[in-house]
């Protein structure tokens, strides 16, 4: 039995939305390197709908599967749908994740709503 | 296909697999039973016995067969510290890059009352044979150094630390488990009083190896049963996998020599190529280390997306970052020579054998380049590194 899905595999080999967003609405960075991973998420938000996002990470195969993932999964819906995404639900979406390997998909939410939250941060200064 | 990673196993030689299918079939046997069929399986057990023990410097009842590495490591050390406490000696001196073998085994033996000293092992991954002299005490029963790592490759002072061990009156027992086979090793010259060793590190089968007991060194069982191994390991023999180990160990000896400068040499060119990847180190001292030994250290990427890639291209390697670990913490050893962990996450072990190509070599260094190259594209501690914002290490 291979170690990851082949949507994991799919992902990690063809990551969705990589890169960066210079001019970008909303940047979230979580993860640190002593623990072996980074995800930053960059956003561009019009009209409270999320048109682009890119993301960089530094990681295992499941986080960057991970972080792909969770980009597709917000991309062009409202930011109030985006703040609902769940770890479930990205690990879900990749046809599941090893046990050992959930925090990825958790660190894949927490980097949406970092960049989430940046967002709205700057839009109420 | 393109296996790097022999230091995790080896495939089995021909001539190896076809003595275990021989016994397997022929000589089914149980060598305790008297009838022919039986004593012939006793015969194999013997021959593999004394071929064994030659290989190394030793005599013949100073083998014991066990099921591998790790079961030696824990007899060696379990029997050294029980003949130590007998004389109200508890203390053990040893590396802070052991395998987990005997890190495991001392840790329980701390939980005992035992005291254990692991010795620093340096940024280039070398013992100090000064040290171990200076760390023993009245009350050391046992040093345990490997002879070689299994992460970086590097080959102990076997010798000297011996050396000292039988001047001061202590047990000395070696991990070989990475260096029986691949570099010649002698329990008499290097002083070693105890040494563990397993088949499939040098083409042998899995689920065999030995533990070397120097004569009067009197061992602890840790399975107890019935008296085979001269009662110091019971359960029936695992004849065919004894004699494979032997006739692989037989066939790497005849070559050693020969086979560990061809192999150096591709270690070197995979060396030099890998070392022009910019922000990248060899871990590890360049030249005391295994004949196919190359482990590295590349700045801004993580080593298991490294190794997907690479199994991608065709290529088996491994890596001691914390993902493949299944841990949060990378490899101990990487910490142990001063690898701080982001740079610990990025390292790659490639453990290659004679059966590499020179073309294989550069198809591993371009695979590596070009993997690394993509992986750090859009790795935001890469991003960081590059815009200033954080100091390079390597």
């Amino acid at each position: 039995m291979a170690l990851y899905s082949e949507k994991v595999m799919d992902h990690f080999r063809n990551p969705r939305n990589v890169g960066v967003i210079e001019d970008a609405d909303g940047v979230g960075e979580v993860g640190n390197a002593k623990c072996g991973d980074i995800m930053k998420m960059y956003l561009k938000i019009e009209d409270e709908i999320i048109k682009d996002v890119k993301f960089e990470t530094f990681g295992c195969g499941s986080a960057i599967a991970s972080s792909s993932m969770a980009t597709e999964l917000i991309k062009g819906k409202p930011v109030a749908d985006a703040m609902k995404l769940t770890n479930k639900a990205v690990a879900e979406a990749l046809d599941g994740l090893p046990d050992y390997k959930m925090h990825c998909s958790v660190l894949a939410e927490e980097a949406i709503r970092s960049a989430l939250e940046d967002y709205e941060k700057k839009k109420n200064s | 296909m393109i296996y790097a990673d022999n230091a995790a196993t080896t495939k089995m030689s021909d001539a190896a697999a076809e003595t275990m299918l021989y016994v397997i079939r022929e000589s089914y046997g149980n060598p305790s039973s008297l009838y022919a069929v039986g004593q012939r399986a006793k015969e194999i057990v013997e021959d593999a016995r004394r071929d064994i023990a030659s290989a190394i410097g030793a005599e013949p009842r100073e083998i014991v067969f066990t099921s591998g590495g790790s079961e030696a490591d824990n007899q060696a050390i379990l029997s050294a510290a029980e003949l130590g406490k007998r004389s109200g000696k508890t203390h053990v001196i040893s590396s802070a890059f052991e395998h987990h073998a005997v890190l495991h085994t001392l840790k329980k033996l701390e939980k005992q009352g035992f005291e254990i000293t692991l010795l620093d092992v340096h940024e280039d991954g070398i013992v100090r044979p000064e040290e171990v002299e200076a760390a023993i005490r009245e009350d050391t029963c046992l040093v345990t150094i490997m002879y070689a790592n299994n992460e970086i490759g590097t080959i102990q002072p076997i010798r000297e630390i011996g050396a000292i061990c039988r001047k001061h009156g202590v047990l000395f027992h070696t991990d070989a488990v990475q260096a029986v086979g691949h570099i010649p090793v002698n329990v008499v010259d290097d002083n070693i009083d105890l040494l563990s060793s397993s088949a499939h590190k040098f083409h042998g089968p899995k689920g065999v190896g030995f533990l070397y007991a120097r004569k009067g060194v009197r061992l602890s069982n840790l399975i107890e049963g019935g008296a085979q191994e001269r009662g110091k390991r019971a359960g029936t023999e695992n004849v065919p996998g004894i004699a494979a180990m032997a006739t692989a160990l037989k066939e790497a000896e005849a070559k050693i020599i020969e086979n560990s400068a061809l192999i150096s040499e591709k270690r070197d060119r995979l060396i030099r190529g890998l070392s022009e990847i910019s922000h990248s180190a060899l871990n590890g001292d360049k030249q005391k280390r295994l004949p196919g030994n190359v482990s590295f250290c590349f700045e801004g990427i993580e080593g298991e997306s490294l190794l997907l890639l690479l199994d991608d291209r065709g290529i088996c390697a491994s890596s001691g970052s914390a993902c493949t670990s299944g841990s949060l913490d990378p490899s101990h050893v990487l910490l142990a020579i001063g690898r701080v962990h982001d740079v610990a996450h990025g390292s790659l072990r490639l453990t290659i054998d004679e059966t590499l190509s020179d073309d294989d070599v550069d198809y591993i260094v371009s695979s590596v380049k070009e993997v690394v190259g993509y992986l750090r594209g859009f790795s935001p501690i890469w991003r960081d590194l590059c815009a200033g914002k954080k100091q390079f290490i390597l």
